[in-house]
């Protein structure tokens, strides 16, 4: 049994290889790019405007708000970044409904480029915001005995990121596999569509987490946004 | 019994115990997660949005402990290094 699309390999010559997770990331990337090129080459601002131009629209509209909700309180800076990656991220994972596809996300090395540019973003977020001396504070916070344990949770999360969204994609094409081979006509079509719903919550949370790692290096305190109602929560709970 | 019967029976053995544990109790914490978030969403409705997406990135976190231990288990399965090792012998 494959356990990730890694192993289709079409060509390989030395150290090069090239394979379905390489041909299928090429091909998502080219169409969202040409997508948004085509859409954006004619934009519109009176009330008439394009179909695909509205989609786009409420996308970036809706990537904003999140972003501001989590407490990074200029959007545009980020939505490049975290903007990508989910709408990469969604757009393989909602892919799995085309017949003989393979999700790249279901390939940890591709799950690793991706968390690792986030380890890589959240310096520059944060530095860029800042300065040096700035972000290098945010690791001896709140006190100096904190500093290993922050080097750690950094690479510890990189990891957790890379491994919670192959684990999660991989499982789904796996259990459509297993069950492929024990009861071939209708519930593999279920598991299918929960993989989607599935496929949808990891892009969010992969874009979720992204920008709460990087509004923690941004600010001094990390989530206040998402601080307050658990602390509410916690005083009710108490009371009653 | 040979080495590569016991690494087999090992390796799968302890394949579905990683598995049967690490979605027990990955389960058990992720209702109670839901379970507080929907009360708290039943004492505030305005602040749902704020709770939804906390909620989301609780679940993930506790999520991804059992989606280690999924990993592990199909490691152990499909690609077990030590099982690599004894056949190339």
């Amino acid at each position: 049994m494959k356990l990730s699309p890694d192993q289709t390999i079409f060509w390989q010559h030395g150290f090069v290889t090239i394979n379905l997770t390489i041909v299928t990331t090429w091909a998502i990337m080219l169409i969202l790019v040409m997508g948004s090129i085509l859409v954006t080459r004619k934009l519109k601002t009176g009330i008439k405007i394009s179909w695909w131009q509205s989609i786009l629209e409420m996308l970036v509209t809706t990537m904003s708000n999140e972003i501001k909700g989590i407490g990074l309180d200029q959007p545009k800076q980020y939505i490049g970044f975290i903007g990508t990656l989910f709408l990469f991220i969604a757009v393989s994972n909602i892919a799995i409904m085309l017949p003989f596809y393979e999700p790249p996300t279901g390939s940890l090395s591709t799950t690793a480029a991706l968390a690792i540019s986030v380890f890589f973003a959240v310096p520059f977020f944060g530095i860029s915001k800042s300065g040096i001396g700035g972000y290098l504070k945010t690791y001896i916070q709140p006190t100096v005995v904190m500093l290993p344990f922050n080097i750690i949770s950094e690479l510890s999360r990189t990891l957790a990121l890379a491994v919670r969204l192959f684990g999660n994609i991989m499982s789904g094409g796996m259990i459509v596999a297993i069950l492929l081979s024990i009861s071939p006509f209708i519930f593999p079509v279920v598991m299918k569509v929960l993989g989607l719903l599935t496929g949808m919550v990891q892009a969010y949370i992969f874009g979720i987490l992204a920008t709460v790692y990087i509004a923690a290096a941004v600010h001094k305190t990390p989530e206040p946004a998402a601080a307050n109602p658990t602390s509410n929560k916690l005083k009710s709970d108490n009371n009653g | 019994m040979d080495s590569i019967t016991s690494i087999a029976m090992v390796s799968i053995i302890t394949a579905g115990l990683t598995t049967g544990i690490g979605c027990m109790l990955p389960a058990l914490s992720e209702g109670k997660a839901a379970a507080t978030a929907l009360s708290s969403i039943a004492q505030q409705p305005d602040a749902a949005p704020i709770i939804t997406r906390t909620l989301y990135v609780s679940l993930a976190m506790i999520e991804s402990t059992a989606i280690y231990c999924f990993v592990v288990s199909m490691i152990l399965i499909f690609a077990n290094p030590f099982w690599n090792h004894v056949i190339a012998k």
